[in-house]
């Protein structure tokens, strides 16, 4: 059984925002306009997030690429009064659409808030309805949802090893997130991290790492990388 | 002597049942509109999406869910008041406990809307109850709104049962002066009473065992709707004290909610000398216990955070204490703590228009500290990047509006149709009525129920 996980190296990282964009083109992730923005409704599954570090003119720009962490022990599951959130066996953090009512209690539990709602209905602008990824499902107006390491590519590479493999096993790097193969700096890294030789395990163990809110308790799957720390460092 | 003064009774308190006039319909048809503008307001968020009202991301909860829980906090006026006064047996509170227990039982069907109307997908909102179905699909127990779903249900249920039950022989008494359709209506809601004594004997053991299951009933209600916060890691959210805090602050807006309504039905229903100033002082006192108790939870509250200095949770601290909602914050302190000190610890000050002033303080103090736990702490979670705010969109509004217009309709309707002071209970007490009668024999059950039969012929 496998443990989907992702290595971020903030170090890598240039926030050119292209994971965004493939994130959106890959899972059929409605953009709402600059109104809509405006109100903080916008729906990016993965977020860049922006801090600046030091005083003018001595300043440094750093990123942070935040997603859902696929928490092992995930604040927005237990909340959920119909199942629609829930943990799969191979560590995902699912969002069940058709069993989610909108309580938006999840959103709220979410210490990451990388839940996003609908708070319309999703609308895509001629002819980028023609677009559509056919493998993942649109949702409807008060459906909340999130990053799901894209699933269906997982999906697919399993049905593709069981059929190809000797093993029946996915060959590390044959299978990746849209974030991750859209990612030109490298910077984000995902895999099997129950498969030790992998790279996101390999990544994962590293000196650089540290959990997103670690001291939560919450058990993310995603590791991120970096020198330092720069955002408890001081001065530099 | 007595029968004179009983039958002085019945024509008061009935006196709102027989004659309508052409105000009242006003009245109804205007607080109808407002509530009806309520349910258009919803009915064009589902059409065009729950994104007419201000939420947005990080704050996913708002005024509907502030308004629930201000609600179900009033909706503990009733019950648990009235079942605590009946088990000590206090006698001052036989007029009282009926305006109460129907204050609960109009602000658990208000308040048990508001997280509906509070959904993504209302239309959804079965996939709560717990039916068996071909998928073997069940709700989820492990989720604190679930056991929201059930806890107020429940107590909808109890309380509904406990307001119905003292209503019997006000039924039957009504029953046995109406004609017609009035008659085969309220013969059906007197459910056969007769006024035997053994059925004066049974009325008082459900009476009393209801009044002892309540108790714990209202409390777990507010724990778990305080569960709804207190269970997610958010800061100030996550705390030990927020079961307490949050029934504390329900008895607390519940009595204020009781002392407002009992001033309107006096003024409206002429029941001067029914809800007197003796009344007034007793529930002020009450009011002012609880204020200093709410006082007491706010303060440890907020020290312990202050003290503790915990990275995630001081954003939210100052944002109340120095911040954008600090206005909101000691706004809420004057009106819940300052305001009923200064009026309701004088006996000078604690007159009738002393405790409503100080309730209306109240009510909008206890709105205001659930403005106060709900948007500033999902305002500001744990990462600053998605730090946010928020302002409520126009359904929001509305549907708020409506709710208060829904409470003064139902209860408009509800003084109609069933007299508001329990007319048997009255009489039954030793309390000085328009002419005190002598209280030299206390009379037992079968007497009584012997001079209830005699009445109703």
């Amino acid at each position: 059984m496998a443990k989907w996980g992702m290595a971020v190296d903030l170090d890598r990282c240039t926030g050119c925002e292209a994971c965004v964009t493939a994130c959106h083109a890959e899972n059929n992730i409605p953009t709402v306009g600059p109104e809509e923005a405006d109100k903080g409704r916008t729906m990016h599954w993965l977020r860049i997030e922006r801090y600046w570090e030091g005083d003018f003119p001595d300043v440094q720009l750093k990123f942070r690429p935040v997603l859902c962490q696929h928490c092992d022990n995930a604040p927005c599951e237990p909340v959920c009064p119909t199942y629609a959130s829930y943990h799969t066996d191979e560590g995902l953090n699912a969002q069940v659409y058709n069993r989610c009512i909108g309580t938006r209690y999840c959103a709220n539990a979410c210490s990451y808030n990388v839940r996003v709602f609908n708070f319309f209905n999703p609308e895509w602008e001629k002819p980028l309805d023609l677009q559509l990824n056919p493998d993942v499902s649109v949702r409807e107006v008060g459906v909340m949802e999130k990053c799901t390491f894209c699933v269906q590519r997982i999906n697919d590479a399993k049905i593709d090893a069981k059929a190809n493999n000797e093993d029946g096993l996915i060959v590390d790097g044959a299978l990746q997130s849209a974030c991750a193969q859209s990612c030109t700096a490298k910077a984000l890294v995902f895999g099997d991290l129950e498969d030790p030789d992998s790279e996101v395990s390999r990544l994962s163990g590293s000196a650089r790492g540290s959990k997103l809110l670690g001291e939560l308790g919450t058990g993310p799957a995603v590791t991120y990388l970096q020198k330092e720390s720069w955002y408890e460092s001081g001065d530099r | 002597m007595n029968l004179a003064t009983d039958s002085r009774i019945t024509a008061d308190l009935l006196r709102p049942l027989l004659g309508t006039s052409g105000k009242y319909y006003v009245t109804v048809g205007l607080l109808g509109a407002v509530t009806l503008m309520g349910l258009v307001a919803w009915g064009y968020q589902m059409y065009y999406g729950i994104g007419l009202t201000g939420l947005n991301s990080p704050v996913f909860w708002g005024f509907y869910l502030i308004n629930f829980v201000f609600w179900i906090g009033i909706s503990h006026a009733g019950t648990l008041i009235s079942a605590i006064l009946r088990l000590i047996d206090a006698p001052w509170r036989r007029p009282v406990t009926r305006c109460a227990e129907a204050i609960t039982a109009f602000a658990l069907v208000i308040g048990g809307t508001l997280p509906l109307i509070h959904l993504g997908r209302p239309w959804l909102f079965f996939y709560l109850i717990p039916f068996p179905d071909g998928r073997g699909l069940w709700p989820n127990f492990r989720s604190p709104l679930m056991w929201d779903f059930f806890a107020i249900n429940t107590y909808l249920l109890a309380s509904t049962l406990f307001l119905f039950l003292p209503m019997i022989p006000d039924f039957a008494l009504i029953r046995d002066r109406a004609t017609g359709i009035r008659r085969t209506i309220y013969g059906a809601l007197s459910v056969g009473w007769r006024g035997t004594p053994k059925q004066w004997h049974r009325l008082e053991s459900a009476m009393q065992i209801m009044a002892i299951a309540i108790i714990p009933v209202a409390v777990s209600v507010h724990t778990i709707v305080s569960f709804d916060f207190a269970m997610a890691v958010v800061p100030m959210w996550h705390s030990t004290v927020f079961g307490p805090y949050f029934v504390a602050g329900a008895i607390f807006s519940g009595i204020a909610g009781l002392i407002i309504a009992m001033a309107i039905l006096r003024r409206v229903l002429r029941l001067e000398q029914y809800l007197t100033a003796l009344h007034f002082q007793k529930l002020g006192q009450l009011l002012l216990l609880m204020s200093l108790l709410w006082g007491y939870f706010v303060f440890s509250e907020r020290l312990t955070i202050w003290y503790g200095n915990d990275n995630h949770e001081m954003p939210v601290f100052w944002a109340t204490f120095t911040g954008e909602y600090a206005p909101f914050f000691w706004v809420m302190v004057a009106c819940n703590f300052v305001l009923p000190l200064i009026l309701l610890s004088n006996q000078k000050l604690r007159t009738i228009s002393g405790c409503v002033v100080a309730s209306c303080g109240v009510v909008l103090g206890m709105w205001l500290e659930r403005f106060l736990i709900v948007v500033p702490s999902l305002s500001y979670r744990q990462l600053p990047y998605t730090w946010g705010s928020y302002m409520p969109g126009w359904p929001e509004i509305a549907v708020m509006v409506s709710t208060f217009a829904a409470m003064a309709l139902l209860y408009t309707l509800f003084v109609k149709f069933i007299p508001i002071i329990s007319i048997w209970e009255f009489k039954d007490g030793t309390h000085p009525g328009p002419e005190p009668r002598p209280i030299a024999e206390p009379r037992t059950l079968p007497a009584r129920g012997a001079e209830a039969a005699g009445e109703a012929l």
